[in-house]
This record gives structure tokens, sequence and C-alpha cells, in this order.
């Protein structure tokens, strides 16, 4: 298959077919694509050839953004809290899987710098697949899958010492074709430069990711936001995270780590929600993408040549592992669910053992012999990681788990408010203001970028985004909030915040600002649960003051500015069912606005019972009663000069009576 | 059988002690229905011809209330004011009240004690109940003696508990069995509530209507109720 555009509907579709009938099956996203990978690569239909390997160097790119995502999501004080487990359980796992698979490797005749270059990298395991399928199935969040995710952290910081030891590991012994090693981190500008000098560019550069992301990207951010225009930002999020991955790749660090670093820089900015919405699809893309090369990568001649040896490495070297997790969990006081989560989703070698090794082949370390079935080891492992929490999931835990209690989630990283407000002009600012001051928490949603600075200043949890788009009410937990509030700027955006809300999550109750009376009928029609139209309380209250200045009792005109009130809200009603479906085909247009304006005045005319108290009304009472002395007559007159106090009291008739 | 309507009025349930759990324990099936004035016009802004129609649809009809000053909370009144117009209520021709009776079902701070000549407040709770009492006359309507708790402030959980639970078995006697042809004593209460003033029991009332337990006896009170 030739060309850019082939290749990617090649594995676009691959992906669109395979991951719903994967997941259908219960099997997971990951799964799917892997065994799309497989069927695609050069072995089954042979879509994908040799370059399958670029695309995995491509795709890597979606790890640093799955991980610029997951620091999003991060916290600093639940980091700093993680410090334990990462330090402690990460650096454990590396430092005993490495010497356990080094001991395994002298056993089977290799040279101790071989055997313990091959340990270091297949003590490492797979960020993208163990974080892709624990976050499909909610389980990062569980106590096990956050121990998980802090070896994984681990893992990531261990790279980098390992690249710098495994170049003295070289004896010399296999020949370096550094062409076809490809392109392995190696590119590093200060490889030459003295020890001292790499240090100080390494601590230079995490200084420039968390100064700069302090203080310097939220001025840029608030800047481009103010441009309201949408791909400019995504353009922004994406040459931040690349960016970043670039300055790391200059000093030598793994990029995925600093742009975790810079995640968990900007997890507490006020752009955490629009920027993960934005890197979202493409870190999604470029994983699945991953996943397919990693599938596409399997090559099942070399495994049927050496099928004993490979699923030998595979096995062993899981089998190790997995007893080394087990041991550690049980160390840090892991049991049940949460153990066996945690030791089941690590055993498998991770995407950084292909680069490790490519790099190892190109400083002469390892031969080809050595690394090719390692290589096919690794990939293996990485397509039944899936597979085994699957079996853990419905085989293992149901018979040897207990139920995890108290299951803490990262709900830190978003704050479950029951109401959310989209918009916060002065109609949502009001709105949040009241509630704050009984004591809801909101989460609000705006685009004005000027105003959420201020209001965050003023210490609101404001969020700039867009409240159109469904994944960023999702992010801000749209699925658990009680009440939406939409007041949106306009006729349109509100209309379509509706209906993304009613579409996405139905349960969510919508209150919404309409602007006039024909915008009010369409988002009745759209399910919106109360319509407040744009300033009609306000023009009521005027007319209520007008009365007054003109004579009338406060009271009254009180009384029949609440009925008008409601006589409006009913002819609303009337006519929205009288209507029914026809109107939405036409709602919009001018006619129908004069229709239906019309409709209302004669409505009012019809039924101008705006005054109806007649309790108050004292004069059927002298009709009845007013000459008679009737005994039954003196009590009901009594009765009714208490009822009509107005009468007696009131003053003036005419200042009062209508 | 009989259908009851309980017209609810407290303006502040949500600090409530003794309605509530009143209104918990209230039994929900279709003979009886449960409207809660303040919750349906928090701005005073009653539908008059609604209200009627719900008073047409029921036999029984219970006022329930705190004791506020002697009287029902605000919006209970501007309801008497409004609904109970003359010419359908009262007057020659309003008649779509009579041959209904009437209960009022209240709480109040003071103790029983208090409420007696000799007492704290002077009179009896039935004299302060006058108003009612002749406004459901002049409608037509029986007025039945009022179900009342005395001393809330003192009534602790076990207390409230037992008189919801009174609460709860009068309601379903009412619904089960209407008022009947009980001709009580004018100055009698439907439950003791442990005072001298309060004559009991009611000669034709069946003692299960009383709570388990009754509030002890004091000498203070006032007439704000719970």
């Amino acid at each position: 298959m030739d060309g850019l555009l082939a290749q990617a509907f090649v594995y676009l579709t691959a992906a669109v077919i395979a991951v719903p009938i994967a997941k259908r099956l219960g099997l997971g996203s990951v799964l799917g694509y892997l065994i799309a990978g497989m069927i695609i690569g050069p072995d089954v239909l042979g879509f994908v050839g040799s370059e399958g390997q670029d695309v995995l160097h491509f795709a890597e790119f979606g790890v640093v953004l799955m991980l610029f995502v997951i620091g999003l999501e991060l916290e600093p004080a639940l980091l700093w809290r993680l410090r334990g487990p990462i330090l402690g359980m990460g650096g454990l796992q590396v430092t005993i899987s490495t010497a356990l698979i080094t001991g395994g490797a002298i056993a089977f005749g290799l040279p101790w710098n071989e055997a313990l270059a091959v340990g270091m990298i297949l003590a490492l395991s797979s960020t993208a697949i163990v974080l892709q399928t624990l976050g499909e199935k909610g389980q990062l969040e569980t106590s096990g899958g956050r121990s998980a995710f802090s070896v994984l952290l681990f893992q990531d910081i261990a790279v980098i010492p390992m690249l710098a030891l495994l170049p003295l590991l070289g004896s010399g012994v296999h020949t370096v074709d550094a062409a076809d090693a490809g392109h392995a981190e190696s590119a590093s500008l200060l490889a030459g430069l003295p020890g001292w000098v790499q240090t100080l560019a390494v601590l230079g550069a995490v200084a420039v990711i968390v100064v700069g992301g302090r203080y310097a990207l939220r001025p840029v951010l608030r800047a481009i936001a103010r441009t309201r225009s949408r791909e400019v930002f995504t353009a922004m999020a994406l040459a931040l995270v690349i960016g970043i991955a670039l300055l790391m790749q200059l000093v030598g660090l793994s990029p995925a780590l600093g742009t975790f670093l810079a995640g968990v820089v900007l997890a507490t900015s006020e752009y955490r929600h629009e920027l993960e919405t934005n890197i979202d699809p493409f870190k999604g893309l470029l994983l699945g993408l991953f996943f397919l090369a990693v599938g596409a990568s399997i090559d099942f001649e070399l495994i049927a040549d050496q099928a004993g040896v490979i699923f030998g490495i595979a096995g062993g070297v899981m089998l190790l592992k997995f007893l080394v997790l087990l041991a550690l969990a049980r160390g840090f006081r892991l049991a049940g669910d949460p153990a066996l989560l945690f030791a089941f989703a690590l055993p498998q070698m991770g995407e950084f053992a292909f680069v490790l090794f490519s790099f190892a082949t190109q400083e002469g370390v390892l031969g080809a012999a050595i690394v090719d079935p390692l290589v096919a080891a690794a990939a293996i492992s990485m397509a039944v990681t899936p597979l085994l929490l699957l079996v853990n999931d419905r085989l293992i835990r149901p018979r040897f788990g207990t139920k995890e209690r108290g299951q803490r989630p990262m709900d830190s990283m978003t704050g479950h408010a029951p109401v959310l407000i989209a918009g916060f002009g002065v109609f949502g600012a009001t709105i949040g203001r009241l509630l704050r001051a009984k004591n809801v928490d909101t989460t609000v949603l705006d685009y004005d970028s000027d105003r959420v600075d201020l209001l965050r200043e003023l210490g609101l949890e404001v969020y700039y985004g867009d409240a159109t788009r469904h994944d960023l009410l999702d992010v801000a937990g749209a699925r658990d909030a009680t009440l939406l509030v939409v007041a949106m700027p306009d006729p349109d955006s509100t209309l379509k915040v509706v209906r993304t809300a009613r579409k996405h999550f139905p349960d969510l109750r919508i209150f919404a600002r309409a602007f006039d009376w024909s915008d009010a009928h369409v988002l009745r029609d759209e399910g919106v649960e109360a319509v407040y139209r744009q300033s009609l309380d306000t023009a009521l209250r005027a007319g209520r003051d007008a009365l007054r200045i003109l004579g009338f009792r406060a009271y009254q005109a009180q009384r029949a500015t609440r009925t008008f009130l409601r006589h409006e809200e009913e002819s609303l009603d009337a006519i929205a069912g009288m209507e029914g479906k026809d109107r939405s085909a036409f709602v919009s247009t001018a006619r129908a606005r004069i229709a239906d304006l019309e409709r209302i005045l004669r409505l009012e005319l019809e039924d101008s019972g705006v005054d109806r108290d007649r309790g108050w009304d004292p004069e059927s009472l002298r009709d009845e009663f007013g000459s008679d002395e009737s005994t039954a007559g003196r009590e009901a007159a009594d009765e009714g000069e208490a009822t009509g106090a107005g009468g007696t009291t009131g003053g003036g008739e005419a200042d009062h009576i209508r | 059988m009989a259908r009851v309507l309980i017209v609810f009025a407290h303006p502040a349930l949500e600090k409530s002690r003794v309605h509530r759990r009143l209104v918990a324990a209230t039994p929900r099936d279709e003979r009886v229905t449960f409207h809660d004035l303040y919750q349906e016009y928090p701005a005073f802004d009653i539908l008059v011809e609604r209200e009627q129609e719900l008073l047409l649809e029921h036999d029984v009809i219970v006022l329930q209330h705190p004791l506020y000053w002697y009287s029902g909370p605000p919006l209970l009144k501007e309801w008497f004011d409004l609904v109970l117009e003359h010419g359908w209520a009262y007057g020659s021709e309003g008649d779509a009240l009579e041959g209904k009776v009437m209960l009022q079902a209240i709480s109040a701070g003071g103790q029983a004690s208090a409420y007696c000549e000799e007492g704290y407040n002077r009179y009896t709770i039935r004299q302060y109940l006058r108003p009612f009492e002749g406004t459901a006359r002049l409608c037509g309507m029986r007025y039945l003696p009022p179900w009342v708790v005395f001393g809330t402030h003192r009534l602790d959980g076990p207390d409230i508990d037992a008189w919801a639970d009174a609460w709860a078995r009068t309601v379903t006697w009412l619904a089960d069995e209407g008022w009947g042809d009980i001709e009580p004593d004018p100055d009698s209460l439907l439950v003791e509530g442990a005072g001298e003033c309060a004559p009991w029991p009611i000669a034709g009332i069946d003692e299960r209507l009383e709570p388990n337990a009754v509030p002890t006896e004091s000498g203070s009170g006032d007439g704000g109720g719970g």
C-alpha cells in the first residue's frame, strides 16, 4: 500500500471495524486494536509492511499525550501523596525485577553485561496498555490501579538512568549499524558534554516546565482564548505538548515524563478542562495507532521459527514479574482485589522495550539474534495483558478477591458539584451567587477568558471552556450533576448546549434562559424542564411599579403581576401543546414569531382576569346583607368586614379598587 | 370511608421538629391528600379555583399547622380569606362545604397545663381556636375537637415518634370511619395532652388514638409552636 492517505485509511478502517466488535465482546478497545493490527500486519493481510515500525515510533507520541492528560487530572497535592508508592513500590519493582531477569539471563548463558541490559529493559511495563485498559474499566481510581500507576510513573523516570547506563555496558562484540538502529533517544544534543553540564541542563528543563507552566503559560493561554477561535486553542495545546516533548528529548529525558510534569503544573489552572478536551481526541487516535502498530509488528514468521524460545521468554518473564508484584503488593499492604489487579496489570514488557532494544543494538550492547526474539516476546506480552486483566476480572477475582472497601476515587480532579452553570454572564452569575449563599457548590463553564480570570481571582470555581461540547460537559461532571443551568449569551448556543446535554446526559435536569417567546417554545420542545424568559420578570417588576405610581395599592399591583406571570406561563404551555410537532419546521421563521405574538395578545384580551381576588371583595356581601338585619346576616356581615378589610381601612375606593 | 384533605401550612418545615415527623408518618393512600400550602404558593398567589376543587373532592378537611401567636401561619389565613368565598362557602347561596368535617391538627410550644384560666396563657386552646371553629360553623362544617401536640420545645425523639405514630393512626381512623355522629364535649380535645384543662376521654372515641408517651407536665409556655 502506498501513500499516506491509503495507510491512514487502512489503519482507521481496521480500528473502526475491530474496536466496536471487541468492545461488544467485552474485550476492551486495546485488545481490539491489537487484533486489528495483527490482521492488517505483514503476516496476515499484508496491508501494512515494514513501515509498521515507523508508525510505531510515531504513535508512541500517543503515550506522551496520555501522560499529559493524566497529569492534568492529577493535582500536585495528590501527586505528593503518592510519593511513597512511586518511590517505594516503583523503585523496588524495577530493582528486583531487573535483578531476577538478569540472573535468569546469565543462567541461560548470556554474559553479565548483556544480561543486565536485558534485565533492565524487560523489567519495564507498558504504560500505554495498562493505563488505557484500566482507565476503560474505571479501575484506575482504585487503590490497586493507583499503585500500578505509581509504578509506571517510576519506570518512566527510571528510563533516564538506563539510557545513560546502556552505552557503558557495550563490550564491542556486536557490530554497530547506526542507520539501521532507528532513531532512539540518543538524539540528545548533550551526549558529548561533561556530566555536570548534562545535569544542569536536565534541571534547567524541569525548571522551565514548572516555572513556565505556572507563570508564563497562563497569560499565553488567556491571550489565545481571547481570540475565541477553537482551533487556535487546539493548535496551542498540541504545540505545547510537542514543544515539551522536544525539550525533553534535547536534554535526554523521557518526553512522557516532561509532559506529565507539565500536565500536573496545569492541573490547577482554569484551562485544565479545555486543554484536556482538546488533547483527548489526538491522544485517543495516536494511542489506537500505537496499539495497531504493536499488533502489526508481531512477526509471526519469527515466532513460528522460534516458538519455544519466544513463548518461553514471554511466559517466564511475566511469571517472574507477576510474582515480584504480588510480593510487593503484600509488602505494601495491598490485599484481595487491589493486590490481584496490581499484579495482573504490570507483568508485561512495555513499549520502552522497543526503544531501548534498538538503542542497545545501536550502542553495540546486544546483537540482533538476541534482540529479535525478545522484541517478539515483548509484543506478545503486551497483547496478552488485556486478556490477563479480563481473566482476572471474570474468573480469578470473583473467586479469590475481596471487595475493596471505601474506594477513594481521584475525585479531587473533577469536583462533582450538583449544579453546572453554562455561561457566567450577569444571569448565570446571579444564580451562582444565590446558590453559593446557600452553600450549594457549582461548576461554572464560561467562554470569556477575561471574565474567567476575574472570577477565579474572586475565588470561584470557574473553568474556561465551550459548554456546547459534550466532552467538556462530561469532564466538568455532567454525569453526576443534578442540574444544568444554561445561561449562554445567545439563543443558538443555548439551544446547542441544551441539545448536547439532552443527548448525552438524559438524566440531567435542565433550566434554561430564553430570549423571546419563540425561543422559549423551542427550548420547551427540546425537553428543558424550566424556561426563564429574559427580562420577563424585570419587565413585570417595572410594570408593577408603574401601577403603584398610578395609584394602585402595592399589594394589589404585586398580586396582579404574579397572576400575569402565571398566565404567561400557562399560555406558553398551551401553545406548546397545541402546536405539537408541526411547529418545529418553521419555528425560527419570522412568521412564526409574529403568529406567536398575535396569539399572546389575543389570549390576553380573552382573559384579562388579573384581579380575581373576590374573597376580598365586599360587593356581593353588601348585596346580600347590606339592608337585612337577620341573625345570619349579622354574622356574615362581621365576616364580610373582616375579609373586606380594604373597605373600611384602605382609604378611598379610587386608589385601590378596579 | 372518607376522603381526607390535609391542608398543611408551615413556613419553615426545614426547621420543624414535630411537623416534619408528623408529615413523614402521614399515611399516603388514595383516600388521603396531602396539600402543602407553602410549597404550592411560596409567593402567596393562591389559585382559588384549584383550592375550591380540592375542597369539593374531600369529606374531611384537616388544617395542620404550628400555632403561631395563638393562630395559624399567615398563608393559612390568606387561604381562608381567598378560598372561602362568599356565595360559595357561605352566604345564602354558599353551601359548597356543607356537611363536611374540619379537624385542626396543631402543635403548641406551651405545655397543656398553661392553657387554662389559671395557667400562663389564661385561655384554653379551644378558646384560642374559636375563629377557626366559627369559620367551620359558618360554612356548615362540623368542627371536631382539635388534635394538639403541646410543649413541643420539651419533646425529645421518642416522644415525637409516639406523637407521629398517634397522628398516623388518627388519619387512618378518619379515612376509615369518617367522624360518624359523635357529639363531643365542646371543650374537649381529640387526644389528651396531659393537662387538667383537657377533659378525656371523649365518649365514643377509641383510646387507640392516644400517643404511647405523653409529655411531662410543666408550667411555662408561650404562643410559639413547633
